[in-house]
């Protein structure tokens, strides 16, 4: 809603749900990295992405991707977080290179 | 070409595929990657039947294939595809559609109730097929939601015209864009904004709807509630769910998800419609469904009865073109025998069709292969692009008659 502003948007009833969905059964592979992944990722969106998106990716792939997420779509990782999530990703989630 | 020298085409070329089609099917590379398989499971959000779960949060879940089995997509059925988490409950009472833009000059503020009254309704039964459907079997493996056959579904949709409603707000004839937007957003103020355009053209294509009936009941909330853009013959990423503005540009829609997402790599694909205003050196906007098939009562590995008829069914789709014609082969490609089409549903429709044929005691390899209008066929090889798109391939199914 954020691009084509309206004036009409105030209007409707919102009542934002999630996707209401059960995502406490998403198991993630244990890291010291799993505190980062959590919170610069989950906030917008469920760590199932991360899952179906493995394993084939190697490190340069898992680092373009965590790039795009900051660049791209916004997401609030430090180049410290973007460093672990990366470690994290292409060990737990990827391919050696 | 008549069909006659259009099968006769088909089977040669897949006499030159022959040899490749026998490749054993691990070097084929057509299987999900294993932590889509592992992660995946059939999961039912509020008001759906079971669906199989890519992911929670933003929703997308997909149709088991066993559920094409009728022309129509039941609703409860319908795949799910959002690319932002936050998408709201919408009053339909509350609901308006702002219809405007530098290339409008009467711009409207309708409520769903308008809409319905001030325009004219019709109908239309087409295919809503995401952009990635398939793309999980890509080869190499590509970022993105990890689909198998199930991001697809067809329906008969209500609405009115986008044209006839363009018109009310004065559409100027600069106008190049018809640009939407969805009630849905990102959890960031940063993450872009899933709006997307199409050509005026297209826009103004007959069959280009505003719906806010899918089946012959309201749309379900997860499928675009009160009211969707309807594209029939493109990707579903034109079919902007929850509409809530209709703008009409005298300027190319520069954003992410127009500039960056949804392209397809110029000169792989025998595309008919074009997006001109879109298009770079390298790349252009996704836009027709390639023509397709899929066996939705045989699965691979299955165990069949020797000397008993067996009836492979499925359905064949293409963006409007008109489905030909369907083969079948048992054979892993040697032979090809002409499916019997069912009811000719509309253009935009699944066709319905089926093969019989009897086994033997021994192992097959079922596949089926449509074509369309143009003459356009299903391919043996994927083509491959870097998001995954327009994946056509033939299905091979393993059966083993016993």
């Amino acid at each position: 809603m954020k691009t084509l502003t309206l004036t009409t948007a105030v209007t409707f009833l919102f009542a934002t749900v999630s996707a209401t969905a059960d995502e406490t059964s998403i198991r993630m592979r244990d890291g010291p990295e799993l505190a980062t992944l959590v919170a610069n990722c989950s906030g917008c969106h469920s760590l199932d992405y991360v899952q179906m998106n493995s394993r084939w990716v190697k490190r340069a792939g898992w680092e373009a991707e965590v790039k795009k997420m900051v660049t791209v779509m916004g997401a609030p990782a430090s180049p410290e977080d973007q460093a672990k999530l990366v470690d994290y990703l292409t060990r737990e989630y990827g391919v050696p290179d | 070409m008549d069909r006659r020298s259009f099968v006769r085409n088909v089977a040669g070329g897949i006499a030159l595929a022959g040899s490749q089609l026998l490749l054993p099917r691990a070097l084929l590379g057509a299987a999900l990657p294993s932590g889509a398989l592992e992660s995946e499971e059939l999961f039912a959000l509020p008001g759906k039947k079971p669906l199989i779960r890519r992911s929670f949060r933003p929703p997308n879940f997909e149709t088991p294939v066993a559920q094409f089995g009728d022309v129509l997509t039941p609703n409860d059925r319908f795949f799910v595809r959002w690319h932002l988490a936050s998408i709201p409950e919408i009053d339909p009472r509350a609901w308006r559609l702002s219809v405007g833009g530098d290339a409008a000059s009467a711009p409207l503020d309708l409520s769903l109730e308008q809409l319905q009254r001030d325009f004219e309704q019709v109908e239309i039964v087409a295919v809503c097929q995401c952009s990635g459907n398939r793309r999980g079997f890509s080869d190499p493996h590509v970022f993105g939601v990890q689909w198998a056959y199930g991001a697809m579904g067809n329906a008969r949709w209500k609405g009115v015209r986008l044209k006839d409603v363009l018109a009310k707000a004065g559409l100027a004839k600069d106008a190049v864009e018809i640009a939407f937007n969805g009630a849905d957003s990102g959890a960031l103020e940063a993450t872009p904004d899933f709006v997307k355009s199409i050509p005026v053209w297209k826009a103004l294509d007959e069959n280009t709807l505003i719906a806010w009936e899918m089946n012959g009941e309201p749309l379900p909330h997860w499928n675009g509630a009160p009211a969707r853009i309807v594209v029939p013959g493109w990707t579903a990423t034109y079919w902007m769910k929850q509409v809530v503005s209709i703008q009409a540009l005298k300027q190319p829609l520069g954003n992410f998800w127009m500039a960056k997402a949804y392209r397809i790599p110029k000169g792989k694909f025998a595309t008919v419609d074009r997006f001109t205003t879109q298009e770079t050196a390298e790349n252009t906007p996704i836009t027709e469904i390639v023509v397709n098939s899929l066996i939705t009562n045989v699965t691979d590995g299955q165990k069949a009865k020797a000397g008993a008829p067996l009836v492979v069914k499925g359905m064949a789709w293409d963006a409007g073109y008109g489905i030909r014609g369907v083969e079948v082969t048992v054979d892993g490609g040697r032979t090809w025998q002409a499916a019997e089409l069912g009811p000719d549903g509309g253009r935009y429709s699944f066709r319905p069709w089926q093969f019989v044929f009897k086994p033997s005691r021994g192992r097959y390899t079922v596949s089926a292969r449509a074509s369309n209008g143009l003459g356009a066929t299903q391919v043996d090889q994927l083509i491959f692009n870097p998001a995954g798109y327009n994946n056509n391939v033939v299905q091979r199914l393993g059966v083993e008659a016993v």
